[in-house]
């Protein structure tokens, strides 16, 4: 990400020509993106008979969608609804995007963001009667801990026996629902509930700031861009990462512990995905349902991705799709145009990102290496016959 | 013989396991045919990653393409059924609406599995973003045209209908039950026996089967001796979209006769755990799965007719969602070899790159 090294004799590119690089392949797919979902607000109209074909609709729709995340003019409570749902986007972002940049995949947000929302929850509950100045700070260690660990397990298990964190992930993430609703209808469960429900977490509940519910986790998460950034660039652990990422081998000759730095850096991503969950219920609900689920598994896929594994960047990624999140229902309301326009959209940005080569080629876009870089491989290493390597 | 029983289930803590396999065996023959049912997509979608990775390319897009199929199968059905109309047949309750369907959500897998074939293969994607992908416009497209199309509040087109096996086969002592587990099905379920097999055979005993071995091992050995890599992995990419979009219509057109949002509900990725928990291999992959089946039935045996005793008090304290989780466990425990190590194919996620001729 520290844009490609000059070519001799071309001179270093000017800044904004580099800042151009970097970012004209995220910008580009999520206008190409864009004109596909209007194609298919389009070609869904005439599919679905007894309405007048409104050739304008995809604006009216984008225009809903914008307004409902910002507001027109822009609106406290528009706004304060798409911090809401860029939060946990953001923290599971950079939980997947710190895996990218050791690479490692990993497609546990989800998992790891139920267990910290049933960590944090769980703690929340016990000490509910304290001072929310001891409260408050336990929770949220409690779910952080919780996502620690659900990352943890898969990192271990990489480190010592090879298994591909895809799989341990994947299956992690539905143990996760299990053990969530398991332990929701078991023992944190309020007796004589009509569904089961725990209680609430009382004086752990993260205080709201400002506007309708733009609580204390917000603030949190988007600390968590410079700290994670800090961690990344600034410190010998960060250069660990991303050595390792880069080059596994190189890194255990250079004499650094890429099996130990593997473990670490999983509980440090399952750790952020946990913070994700534990900001999300004491800062909205304040309690746990059994069926409480997320989207935030692929959706962090899509921010990481989006933003190119950069702290940075994944703020900006998360905050268009939270915000798409944020105005979906508006768009849906006063459009007519269901919500899951939104996933196909976010699949489309992928869709173009990936095949960046190919657009390359199509549209002649000329660029430095770093901005047409193909989106690295991880699953190189699947067939297991590399851990002998570690 | 029942002195010996009595006296099996009498002996203390051991005489619990007996008990248990007792009661497994009284409840199997009612549950076997619910067994096979719902292990029919979870293996459906296992023999889909079996037929990809063998040929070295990592599909966790199984998931979506599933839910495509089964959104087509069905909306397809609901579409026609005013052109059509027509009763069902005794065949299988089969209808020319159903077929068309059938054949409408087959399709619409193999050109999903076409487009991850394309990322994965042709652009060198990473594999498991592509099948993100998949997952993720799966999910928005049917999510989406679903909600548009609730709106005129659609009928069903039907589903096809299981066979009824004669009861005096049915009724044969000791093996009875076995015919009903097997007959007692749809055309989907029942297929899914033959298909396991013959794809045993065709893996490890055809042509097709040796190529796609040896390009999922060491595609650079497979182009030596003169086998189309690309061509192999493509082909082998798109059948498998067959495979699972199968298992997707057998959830929209067999096991019920809908669609709703998600209704895959994590069978692609249930599968993926029975293809690794069953070695890659199509025989190993439907065992798993019945596996995982056999421990829905179990729990959902244990929920409506608990054993008597101390037993039914043991197993009623052990919470659903213990056996919900289970495959997953037992799924992990495998790939980090506690137990019997799974080993996937050697190039299995890894692009291949032709070498440029000089």
């Amino acid at each position: 990400m520290s844009g490609a090294p000059a070519r001799a004799g071309d001179g270093r590119p000017g800044f904004v020509r580099r800042s151009w690089s970097v970012v004209a392949l995220p910008l580009i797919s999520i206008v190409l993106a864009l004109v596909v979902g209007a194609v298919i607000i389009l070609a869904s109209e005439l599919l679905i008979p007894g309405q007048a074909f409104d050739p304008l609709l995809p604006f009216r729709a984008y225009a809903a969608l914008a307004q409902g995340a910002i507001g027109f003019p822009p609106d406290l409570n528009a706004i304060v609804s798409t911090l809401v749902a860029t939060a946990p986007l953001l923290l599971a972002g950079l939980s997947v995007g710190l895996g990218f940049k050791a690479g490692l995949f990993n497609i546990g947000a989800q998992g790891q963001f139920l267990m910290g929302a049933l960590g944090a929850v769980a703690t929340g509950i016990a000490v509910s009667s304290q001072p929310s100045f001891i409260a408050i700070p336990l929770a949220l260690a409690g779910g952080m801990l919780a996502g620690a660990a659900w990352g943890f397990i898969p990192g271990i298990l990489k480190a010592l026996s090879g298994a591909h964190e895809v799989v341990t992930t994947i299956m992690l993430n539905y143990v996760a629902i299990s053990l969530l609703a398991g332990i929701v209808s078991g023992p944190l469960n309020v007796p004589g509930a009509p569904s089961p429900i725990t209680p609430d977490v009382g004086n752990a509940a993260l205080p709201i700031i400002f506007g309708r519910d733009a609580h204390l986790g917000l603030f949190i998460a988007f600390a968590a861009v410079g700290v994670v950034a800090w961690l990344l660039y600034r410190t010998t652990f960060g250069f660990e990462v991303r050595t390792v990422g880069a080059n596994s081998d190189a890194a255990r000759y250079a004499g650094m512990h890429p099996r130990l730095l593997i473990v670490v850096i999983m509980s440090l991503a399952g750790l952020l995905s946990g913070l994700a969950g534990a900001g999300d219920t004491l800062g909205l609900q304040h309690h746990l349902t059994s069926s409480y689920g997320t989207t935030v598994g692929f959706d962090s896929i899509a921010v990481a991705l989006l933003g190119r594994s950069n702290p940075v960047g994944i703020l900006f990624a998360s905050l268009l799709f939270g915000g798409m999140r944020a105005g979906a229902p508006l768009m849906q309301i006063s459009a007519g145009i269901p919500a899951q326009l939104v996933d196909v959209l976010q699949a489309t940005v992928l869709l173009f990102l990936v095949a960046a080569p190919v657009l390359r080629r199509v549209l002649h876009l000329r660029g430095t290496p770093a901005a047409i870089d193909p989106t690295p491989t991880f699953t190189g290493t699947y067939g297991g016959n590399d851990v002998a390597g570690l | 013989m029942d002195g010996l029983i009595n006296g099996l289930y009498g002996i203390p803590v051991a005489g619990l396991l007996f008990q248990l396999l007792g009661y497994l065996v009284a409840v199997l023959p009612i549950v076997a045919p619910i067994m096979l049912r719902v292990a029919c997509p979870l293996t459906l979608a296992a023999l889909c990653g079996v037929v990809c990775e063998r040929s070295g390319v990592v599909n966790i897009g199984i998931e979506g393409t599933m839910l495509v199929a089964a959104f087509v199968g069905w909306v397809v059905g609901v579409a026609l059924l005013p052109v059509l109309p027509a009763t069902p047949s005794p065949f299988f309750g089969v209808t020319p609406v159903l077929l068309i369907a059938f054949v409408a959500a087959l399709g619409s897998a193999m050109l999903v599995s076409l487009l991850h074939a394309w990322l994965s293969i042709s652009v060198r994607a990473d594999q498991i973003i592509s099948g993100t992908i998949v997952n993720i416009a799966a999910f928005g497209v049917t999510g989406y045209l679903n909600e548009l199309i609730s709106k005129s509040s659609p009928t069903s087109a039907g589903a096809f209908s299981a066979f009824v096996p004669p009861a005096a086969l049915v009724n044969l002592p000791l093996v009875g039950w076995l015919f009903n587990m097997f007959l007692n099905q749809g055309p989907i379920t029942m297929s899914v026996l033959v298909i396991v097999v013959v794809l045993q055979i065709l893996l490890f005993r055809s042509r097709w089967g040796l190529r796609t071995r040896a390009v999922g091992e060491h595609p650079q050995a497979a182009e030596t001796v003169g086998i189309d890599v690309i061509r192999v992995r493509y082909r082998n990419v798109v059948l498998a979209g067959l495979l699972a979009g199968l298992g997707g219509a057998a959830l929209s057109m067999e096991l019920t006769n809908s669609f709703q949002e998600g209704m895959t509900a994590g069978r692609g990725f249930i599968g993926l755990a029975a293809m690794i928990i069953g070695r890659w291999t199509p025989l190993g992959a439907f065992g798993a799965a019945l596996l995982f089946a056999s421990s829905v039935a179990v729990s959902q045996s244990i929920t409506f007719a608990p054993p008597a005793g101390e037993l039914g008090r043991l197993l009623g304290a052990i919470p659903g969602q213990f056996w919900d989780a289970l495959p997953y466990v037992v799924t992990i425990i495998v790939v980090a070899g506690l137990i019997g190590r799974s080993i996937p194919p050697a190039a299995d996620g890894r692009p291949y790159e032709r070498e440029a001729t000089s």
